[in-house]
């Protein structure tokens, strides 16, 4: 599937490139881009080095367990492939705290390690159901302040900035419970293919 | 409001103090753990890499040759139809693909028709509540090599829709 969208999002772009006189754009987006995205990669580094550290540290001292134990409920109910007490219900905890507070630097790093946590446990390179719920969670965005919205509606002297707050938190809370309900329903459809 | 940019603004530090006191007292080597974890984020951010190029040159292939904005005048008809303001779509369909071009499309929103217009709310609403897929299942699945992504992006990408009309529905009822 990720193959085939992008596949043809460069095919459709060069072939419509082509035909509308575009190509000189399509070749600086080539180069130019690719160039963007070394930037980002090496401006990862830096987040994710402190962040492992710190996290490091914090699974050494038992506090990610801690955490498990106490949203154990929630998350056991949401993850049932993942045992009780394994680090990786820790690491999607810290995952889920930091995206709901804006802290999406701090979460990706938290989220990579609670995949590798889960990939020990399935032992194969192809997704397991918790993962797949893991991502649905993530894609759907726990935001409860979104801050990069908010301070760009100050810079255009908005009248209240904050006042869509309560509108992002009804739209974010449905669309992460639909991404949980859309991903039971996959789950279930594809157990019974088998 | 004050609360909670307070809240945003102490959660990092005080979080990095608890981990370190805990540490402290559970007697753990902090400063040798913390090098031995931050090394793997940096194996992390070079495995991650080739993944990142490969998507974001494809995407800006499909951008910049107009093709998405071919698509877009396509399908505003239909939208026009059911309420849906035409200048939203560029950040609907972008939004799932790119996390970084869909903050510019709604900062561009915001200037040209105002942050306190339906638009510039809708906008608003649209670029907190749901977050960009593709990259998400890029750097989380690129970075442990997980090749057989099953039905991910789908649901991803339907979560998306209904996270995207929910907020048309909300900002439509609440500021209309």
């Amino acid at each position: 599937m990720v193959n085939l969208i992008w596949a043809f999002m460069a095919i459709i772009g060069i072939v419509y490139a082509m035909f509308n006189g575009t190509m000189e754009e399509v070749n600086k987006a080539v180069f130019e881009s690719a160039n963007e995205a070394v930037t980002l990669s090496i401006g990862l580094i830096s987040v994710l080095v402190f962040w492992l550290g710190i996290m490091r540290i914090a699974e050494e001292a038992g506090l990610l367990r801690g955490l498990a134990k106490i949203f154990r409920p929630v998350v056991v109910r949401l993850f049932p492939d993942i045992p009780k007490d394994h680090p990786a219900i820790g690491y999607i905890l810290s995952n889920i705290t930091a995206n709901m507070f804006g802290l999406g630097n701090a979460a990706t790093p938290m989220g990579i390690k609670a995949m590798e946590q889960m990939k020990k446990l399935s032992g194969s390179d192809e997704a397991s159901r918790s993962m797949i719920t893991f991502l649905a969670i993530n894609t759907s965005s726990l935001t409860l302040i979104p801050t990069t919205v908010i301070a760009i509606r100050m810079q255009y002297d908005s009248m209240s900035p904050t006042e869509i707050v309560g509108t992002t938190i009804i739209a974010t809370l449905i669309g992460t419970m639909s991404a949980i309900l859309i991903d039971r329903l996959f789950y279930y459809q594809s157990t019974r293919r088998k | 409001m004050v609360f909670i940019t307070q809240v945003s603004l102490w959660i990092i530090p005080l979080f990095i103090m608890v981990v370190l006191l805990v540490g402290t007292w559970k007697r753990v080597p902090s400063y040798e753990l913390f090098v031995e974890g931050g090394k793997e984020g940096v194996k992390m951010a070079f495995s991650l890499l080739p993944f990142l190029v490969g998507m974001i040159v494809a995407i800006s292939i499909f951008r910049s040759s107009g093709a998405l904005d071919a698509i877009i005048g396509l399908i505003s008809p239909v939208l026009l139809f059911f309420g849906v303001p035409p200048e939203i779509v560029p950040l609907a369909l972008i939004k799932p693909i790119s996390g970084s071009a869909a903050l510019g499309v709604t900062t561009e929103l915001i200037a040209t028709h105002g942050p306190d217009s339906f638009i510039g709310r809708l906008a608003s609403t649209m670029q907190g509540s749901t977050d960009t897929t593709l990259y998400i299942l890029t750097v989380y699945f690129g970075a442990i090599g997980i090749r057989k992504m099953g039905y991910a992006l789908k649901v991803g990408l339907l979560a998306d829709l209904v996270a995207i009309i929910a907020a048309i529905v909300i900002v439509t009822l609440v500021f209309s």
